[in-house]
């Protein structure tokens, strides 16, 4: 079989049943690494630091290198074509079912608890963020000390950030080149 | 064609500042799509992303086919899909061909401890939004709370790890079961 053909047919395996995104493809990236041999787990660990660093999602990132490395720039089209397909295919049929049921009660009372739902999903992913982004785990497990678990110029940098979003209405881009700025400057 | 290039276009843009995972691309989607070109709305973010959460696939693939498909059918979904991935593609092609410690960089890391504490700041932004359409009632506000803490607290307190799309499924049949969709319809 001819490893273009493969590549897409693995990775639209982990695009179809990591469901939940993000680090829910981490388990089928190993696994596919142990069958295959085409990444090894340490180029996993990189690729993690490395989407944390660049935009776009750890399972994107992952199949485009594992592509290039096994097939070259033809090889990190066809694992991320590969990867892209079931969101494609699944979410536009669940489209078109909402487009013709949308008026349905059972679906509109769905909706009704899928919306807080939706909503503490992505403050759960928040407090992600913060945990890595404005508290400090670490220190706070040495010391013990309450004051420690907080990291003030970051926190500092938040509410200023906050409060000038308000005032500000300026693109979101801007306001994350500004801030990388400040990191470099500061050296978070 | 235009309108198809349009929308392979704004993905394009999203994809390639989109630091920081599928819920970091709700205030650029706010932004972009919402805000200046009036394709869609808050709410129906909103419910893409509870979509999104459950079914298989990235989210933000799912939420860009979703947007892509309610602006232009099928043609669109692929042009906004295509289009978001473009950025990444490319990034990461350059970093696996040029940049194999792009990660380890000081610099790189620096601005990206900056950039995460925006990133803060815009999710909270975009939550504050959702906000009020969302969470109607006590009811609401109630379920809003369980979810979160089975989602954020649960795994690390109890080592009880519900998957998320059991948690968005179980939410969804909660709704079904205890939602008014009369009240629904007037918000």
């Amino acid at each position: 079989m001819s490893i273009l053909l493969r590549l897409i047919i693995e990775f639209f395996k982990t695009g179809l049943f990591s469901v939940g995104g993000g680090l829910a493809t981490l388990p089928f990236l190993y696994e596919m690494s142990d069958n295959t041999g085409w990444y090894t787990h340490a180029d996993i660990a990189d690729m993690i630091a490395i989407s944390e660093s660049t935009p776009g999602a750890i399972g994107i990132n992952m199949s485009t290198y594992a592509g290039y490395t096994t097939a070259g720039v033809p090889g990190g089209f066809a694992a991320t074509l590969g990867l892209a397909l079931p969101s494609l295919i699944i979410i536009l049929i669940i489209a078109r079912f909402l487009d013709r049921f949308s008026d349905n009660k059972y679906v509109k009372n769905a909706f009704y608890g899928l919306r807080p739902a939706s909503i503490a999903m992505i403050t759960a992913a928040l407090f992600n963020v913060v945990r890595v982004a404005l508290v400090d785990l670490n220190a706070y497990a040495q010391t013990n000390s309450i004051v420690s678990l907080f990291r003030p110029v970051p926190i500092l940098m938040a509410v200023i950030l906050y409060f000038v979003m308000k005032k500000i209405k300026w693109h979101p881009v801007i306001f994350l080149a500004i801030s990388a700025v400040i990191g470099i400057v500061l050296k978070l | 064609m235009k309108e198809l290039t349009e929308l392979y276009a704004a993905f394009f843009r999203i994809g390639c500042v989109n630091f920081g995972g599928g819920y970091a691309m709700l205030p650029l989607l706010e932004r972009d799509l919402v805000t200046r070109r009036g394709w869609t709305t808050m709410d129906d973010l909103a419910d893409y992303f509870a979509i999104g959460q459950c079914t298989p696939g990235i989210i933000a693939l799912n939420v860009s086919t979703f947007i892509g498909y309610k602006k232009k059918g099928v043609a669109g979904a692929i042009a906004s899909t295509t289009g978001f991935l473009t950025g990444p593609i490319i990034i990461i092609l350059l970093i696996a061909a040029f940049l194999s410690n792009f990660a380890d960089l000081a610099i790189v890391q620096h601005a990206f401890a900056g950039i995460r504490v925006c990133v803060c700041v815009l999710i909270l932004n975009a939550i504050l939004k959702l906000w009020k359409k969302s969470i109607v009632d006590k009811t609401t506000f109630i379920l809003y709370l369980v979810i979160l803490f089975m989602a954020a607290v649960a795994p690390s307190i109890l080592s009880v790890n519900v998957p998320k799309a059991i948690l968005v499924i179980a939410s969804g049949v909660f709704g079904i079961l205890f939602g008014r969709s009369g009240k629904e319809a007037a918000a």
